[in-house]
């Protein structure tokens, strides 16, 4: 009120503002920013790429910084030491032997987690009663949490009151110590694994099936093909793409295990099934051996890249043929 | 049940059934009733051990370790739920694996639907290059990064914080990846005309294309909620206030304090589980569609 004269002319830019914006908003389609124009682009994109160079780039490139030093978690950069940290890793027994648990766990899980869902894929494509249930048991176990399942399996394997002790109690085999005894532990793991996430693969394999039309099955029909010609001669062909993207994101899964492992075993008996993330883990929060444990994940996510870029390059030539 | 010649099978009502006569003839009923047998046989096996968790969890807690095992105890008993429920750590779990998975879903979607639609729609210089360091971040395996994600995160303060557990989660490059071609695959007449009446990018944005691409979004949400409420290694790393943790760490947390208390341990365990085969039944073909989408990597 005292100042009416202050309270004008700012007003009166505001209309002008108001309607500069609007004429500009119609004729060029640009959101107005008198002065410097940034394009509406840009600003959609900000939130998503600023997430992505503080919590994805950042600590890659931390990670390299580190590995080249002997950095320790309890404080302080440490001194450089160059490649000492990739020299060591080379001939480091712990290394070696948890990145052979990893392979030999990845090599005896994955064909179980492609040949049982696609069995499971093929049993239930097709309606049947029931169906929902049964599609619902295969799928079910990957919904539930990693600490659900290994509670639930550590209870079944127990070796004193365990279920499957019982029950080959009954048919008369001695107790197998599932958890505590090398072989059988790596065993347990994989049967776990195959349990709990089975059924992503089992719905791939549904998708796949279900994109496949009915008109090729009715013409090999006329043609007087057999089921089971059918089912080698043309189900199977047709999903080897599904198959093919499948063992490769198997493949990158399982490299990548940790979490049952160390809920089910602490990679024990005797580190007999310690996975190499484990060890990354150890060094890193145990043994606080940072820039160590930095080198030994570079190490890891090469090889990890190089099986990444077959995957991109599979579905780059999806899209393609697509 | 007054109605006898109701076929019993579904063969001839259902759609997706219809297979052509000549195979009938070489796969006879036999063949039909023997997938079903092998399909329920592998379900059996498949829900035995939650099933076994269940029926643990309703035993009275000195009956749990009877040997040999049996499916039944003396008397059915909830107590051990009534136990577990009563500690209070598993609702504070509950509600921070909520809370987590809530925001990194929504965080995730929507920075992720806004850069998808900058890169279909929106050009600008510099957004080809943008593109491809977004996509080359698809196959960084974020796990590997863990112990100098940790460090930075100390740098930040953000050890034991929600934000710690949540922002790392919350860059999907797959996701804007998926969106984009999605989004391409949007009549470009509904958002020219909507320009021409003088909407803003913003608002063709929330009121045309993310209305038109409803399906998708609804798969890919539940699907990174899924992913981020089971999700165990980044919240076990950032987190060791009890108060902080989700439920699958919280519960690793205490799994070997449970002890001997094998039906409290179960009853947990289901508690647990319950969540997400609820959300199943209930969005079953969202989240068909959103592991078909995610998983084979969209189309």
């Amino acid at each position: 009120m005292s100042t009416p004269s202050a309270d004008n002319p700012t007003r009166r830019t505001d209309v002008a503002t108001h309607t500069h914006t609007r004429t500009r908003a119609i004729t060029t389609r640009e959101p107005s920013r008198p002065g410097h124009r940034i394009p509406p682009g840009v600003w959609f994109i900000v939130p998503f790429f600023a997430l992505y160079v503080v919590f994805l780039l950042t600590p890659i490139i931390l990670g390299v910084v580190t590995s080249l030093f002997n950095t320790s978690l309890a404080g302080g950069t440490g001194e450089f030491v160059g490649l000492d940290n990739y020299r060591e890793l080379l001939s480091d027994d712990a290394v070696s032997s948890s990145a052979g648990n990893t392979l030999t766990f990845t090599l005896f899980s994955t064909p179980f987690l492609i040949v049982v869902a696609l069995v499971m894929a093929l049993l239930t494509h097709r309606n049947m009663p029931a169906r929902w249930l049964f599609r619902l048991a295969y799928f079910m176990p990957f919904l539930v949490p990693v600490t659900v399942v290994t509670m639930v399996w550590t209870w079944m394997l127990g070796t004193d009151f365990g279920f499957f002790n019982g029950i080959l109690d009954r048919v008369g085999i001695g107790p197998i110590n599932w958890l505590g005894e090398p072989t059988a532990a790596m065993v347990s793991v994989i049967m776990v694994t195959v349990w709990w996430t089975v059924g992503f693969n089992y719905l791939l394999y549904l998708a796949a099936l279900q994109g496949i039309p009915e008109e090729v099955y009715e013409a090999s029909a006329i043609d007087g093909a057999s089921a089971r010609q059918q089912l080698f001669r043309i189900t199977l062909p047709l999903l080897k793409r599904t198959t093919g993207l499948i063992l490769v994101l198997q493949l990158i899964a399982s490299l990548k295990v940790f979490d049952q492992i160390y809920l089910l075993t602490q990679g024990g008996p005797n580190f007999a099934t310690r996975p190499i993330l484990e060890y990354i883990y150890d060094v890193g929060f145990t043994g606080l051996r940072i820039g160590y444990s930095s080198a030994i994940s570079y190490a890891f996510f090469f090889v990890i890249l190089v099986i990444a870029l077959v995957q991109l390059k599979l579905f780059s030539r999806r899209e393609g043929s697509a | 049940m007054s109605a006898p010649t109701l076929p019993l099978d579904s063969t001839t009502s259902s759609r997706d059934d219809r297979r052509p006569g000549p195979v009938r003839l070489f796969t006879p009923r036999l063949g039909r009733v023997c997938m079903w047998v092998a399909a329920a046989l592998i379900a059996f096996v498949w829900l035995l051990p939650m099933l076994w968790a269940l029926a643990t969890s309703l035993k009275p807690e000195a009956e749990t370790t009877a040997y040999p095992p049996e499916w039944t105890a003396s008397r059915v008993t909830g107590e051990a739920y009534t136990e577990v429920l009563s500690q209070g750590d598993l609702v504070v779990w509950f509600l921070n694996s909520t809370l987590v998975a809530v925001a990194v879903t929504v965080i995730t979607v929507i920075t992720s639907a806004w850069a998808a639609y900058a890169f279909a729609r929106l050009p600008f210089r510099g957004r080809n290059v943008l593109y491809a360091i977004t996509i080359a971040g698809i196959i960084v395996p974020a796990n590997v990064l863990v112990v100098p994600l940790f460090q930075q995160m100390r740098i930040m303060g953000m050890v034991d914080t929600y934000w710690g557990i949540i922002l790392p989660q919350v860059v999907a490059p797959a996701m804007v990846f998926i969106l984009k071609k999605f989004f391409e695959a949007v009549p470009r007449e509904l958002e020219d005309a909507a320009e021409v009446d003088g909407a803003g990018r913003s608002r063709i944005f929330w009121t045309i294309v993310m209305p038109l691409c409803r399906p998708i979004l609804a798969a890919v949400s539940i699907f990174v909620f899924i992913g981020a409420w089971n999700n165990f290694f980044w919240p076990f790393i950032i987190t060791s206030d009890p108060s902080l943790m989700t439920l699958p760490v919280g519960l690793a947390n205490v799994q070997n304090a449970f002890g001997v208390q094998y039906a409290q341990m179960m009853a947990a365990a289901v508690l647990a589980a319950l969540p997400l085969v609820l959300i199943f039944l209930f969005f079953q073909r969202q989240i068909v569609r959103g592991v078909a989408t995610a998983g084979l990597g969209g189309n």
